[in-house]
């Protein structure tokens, strides 16, 4: 040790900067990467990983892709020649079908539309700064409605109606899974809170729906909503298949994110009912205002989590007839054009689910961390 | 208004409670009179805290009469809603609502309970926390304070209420002994300014020095009631006697 250590006063000692080599990249490394043999061997094996598997994969998805200019797999090959990359022409031709299903190509536009105004709606939810304006968050519940007669159509506003046998691709895992999300989280908090209540009715009630949706698998589900709920309603009437997955999907994922929310509020100490208590709050005011803005805090992992399954299930659709981006998929790949195609599709299938999923995820780790409070 | 000064603020006559089999409160009797302070003790277990837990219903009680104010409390929601606006209460874990900031803390329930304007709530807390010796603090969270800045706090959060009595149950127990002295100096002045006090402490120069009574309690019930001189001094039963050598050494 070579630094020399001056004394100072009592109670005079300067801030100093910390010892050059304690802190910095290279240290980091030698921290987290190369702090002991078996510590430096994971680290070179991860490094031999990364090498064999991701050179190879952007040599196959990016340069020697074919993506514009083929017809059919063949062109496809062709193109290629020797080298044999992916063969994307298909998600190229068929882009329409993928993003619209079956949507009339004339009434496209209205779906545009729609995305934009979703896209609107879901900011004006995220960002704080947007939602604290009232006049801003009753558009977050106007432009939903807005978007429902865009899609559906309506005669009110001279819209074509295009019934929901046409929606398929992009456009369905957005309508199932979006509104799955928004309708969901208020039932579950309802259900969670009803569960937890000291009211008999209420609690009996929630936990029978509970279990019965967590004990039964969602295609189970999906199947009684296309086939059997027809037994129950009066012979003629013409329930929509797609209002009845809206259904049962949302009620799926709200008996989950009940449970999650219901172990948020296990965790909220009785000291904080009784404080809100001895104020003089309602019972809605000290849920709204004390313990439902802790216990959901707590539960944000939990509930995106829900989400992000709510989110990959809307492709269980596709069990049931409904066109997602995968039975889109799967009905290009199947014709003679494109056949043999399935690692192109299920690659870009799952390109499409991760990014919506992994930007959820990142989302609820910042809320996590802008809603920390230091306790 | 006048008529209604004379009136005492607490009436308890006759009550008792039961856990389920087991009698935890056995005919309770007290009169608390406006502007008075009393001092609750006794040993770990006696009741202290069910007791004056019942005076704003956060516990039930299953036989005799509980009138705050006037109002007798049954369970008639509305009537319990109207007792808990004009008592306030202070806990042994301050319990501060850990996602508000200080000043959120204490305007909430004035915003929310009594409807005034967020401004003029927030022009009461910041008068409120000034007296509690910590309007610097407003816009930190309760996580980032002290213990004993968060009881002064949660002092501050009751009287935003603008209550006409305070129940403390044993508000400096969870405290470090350097900070006891910082919440007890905001009890003491509180109670200089005839606000009506009950207080479960075993801080016996506090009683000593701000209380017109002190009750004992032991299993259950009322074991002896007097001024403070009398209790210390001249403690006629013989469990207090017990007690008073246990706490005083
Ligand atoms: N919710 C409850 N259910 C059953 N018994 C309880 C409950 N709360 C308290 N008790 C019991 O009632 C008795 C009185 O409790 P209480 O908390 O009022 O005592 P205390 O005088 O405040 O004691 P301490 O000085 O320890 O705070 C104790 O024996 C306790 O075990
Ligand atoms: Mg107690």
């Amino acid at each position: 040790m070579t630094t020399e250590t001056k004394k100072y006063p009592a109670g005079m000692h300067p801030v100093l900067p910390p010892p050059s080599g304690s802190v910095g990249p290279v240290r980091w490394m030698r921290d987290n990467l190369f702090s002991s043999i078996s510590n430096t061997v994971l680290t070179l094996l991860g490094l031999y990983l990364v090498y064999i598997i991701v050179p190879p994969f952007i040599q196959w998805a990016f340069i020697d892709s074919v993506v514009v200019g083929a017809e059919s797999r063949k062109e496809c090959l062709a193109i290629m020649g020797e080298d044999r990359g992916a063969c994307w022409s298909f998600v190229y031709r068929r882009w329409g079908q993928f993003v619209y299903g079956f949507y009339p190509v004339e009434e496209r536009w209205r779906v545009n539309v729609a995305f934009i105004l979703a896209a609107f709606t879901i900011a004006i939810v995220l960002v704080e700064k947007l939602r604290n304006d009232k006049r801003i968050l009753i558009g977050a519940i106007l432009l939903p409605v807005a978007c429902f007669f865009l899609i559906t159509g309506s005669s009110l506003f001279g819209l074509v109606s295009v019934p929901t046998n046409k929606m398929g691709g992009i456009l369905l895992t957005l309508i199932v899974g979006l509104s799955g999300i928004f309708v969901s989280l208020p039932i579950s908090i309802m259900l969670a809170l009803s569960r937890i209540s000291k009211l008999p009715i209420f609690s009996i009630f929630a936990t029978i729906f509970i279990e019965f949706i967590r004990g039964v698998p969602l295609i189970t589900l999906l199947f009684i909503a296309s086939t059997l709920l027809s037994y129950f309603l009066p012979p003629g009437s013409n329930f929509d298949l797609l209002l009845r997955v809206l259904i049962m999907v949302t009620l799926f994922s709200a008996a989950y994110i009940a449970e999650v929310i219901r172990g948020g509020l296990a965790a909220i100490p009785t000291g904080q009912y009784e404080a809100a208590d001895a104020l003089g709050l309602s019972y809605w005011q000290s849920m709204r205002l004390i313990i439902l803005p802790q216990a959901l805090k707590i539960s944000i992992p939990g509930i995106v989590g829900s989400f992000i399954g709510l989110f990959k299930d809307t492709t269980l659709v596709v069990i049931i007839g409904l066109l997602d981006p995968l039975g889109i998929g799967m009905a290009a790949i199947s014709t003679t054009e494109w056949a043999g195609l399935s690692t192109e599709l299920y690659v870009f299938i799952g390109l499409f689910f991760f990014i919506f999923c992994f930007s959820m995820s990142r989302y609820s780790l910042h809320l996590e961390k802008k809603l920390h409070t230091g306790h | 208004m006048a008529n209604n000064n004379d009136k005492p603020a607490i009436i308890i006559a006759g009550m008792h409670k039961w856990y389920g089999d087991f009698h935890v409160l056995r005919d309770i009797n007290i009169e608390v009179k406006k502007g008075e302070r009393i001092v609750v003790c006794g040993p770990s277990g006696s009741g202290k805290s069910t007791m004056i837990r019942c005076i704003n219903r956060l516990e039930e009680h299953q036989q005799g009469t509980i009138i705050v104010d006037g109002i007798e409390l049954t369970n008639d929601i509305k009537k319990i809603d109207e007792v808990r606006r004009e008592v306030g209460m202070c806990f042994q874990h301050f319990n501060l609502f850990p996602h508000l900031t200080i000043l959120e803390n204490c305007t909430l329930a004035p915003i929310w309970v009594r409807g005034i304007p967020k401004k003029e709530a927030e022009e009461i807390a910041m008068h409120f926390l000034e007296k509690v010796k910590i309007p610097d603090q407003a816009m930190k969270y309760p996580g980032q304070l002290s213990g004993g800045q968060q009881q002064r706090v949660a002092i501050a959060r009751s009287l935003c209420m603008k209550p006409r009595t305070i129940l403390f149950d044993e508000p400096t127990s969870a405290l470090d002994p350097e900070m006891i002295k910082e919440v007890l100096d905001v009890m003491v002045e509180l109670a200089e300014e005839g606000m009506t006090m009950i207080v479960v402490t075993h801080e016996m120069g506090f009683a000593r020095k701000v209380a017109d009574r002190v009750i004992f309690m032991d299993a259950g019930q009322i074991v002896e009631e007097n001024t403070p001189a009398e209790f210390f001094d001249n403690p006629q039963n013989e469990r207090t006697q017990l007690f008073l050598s246990q706490i005083l050494h």
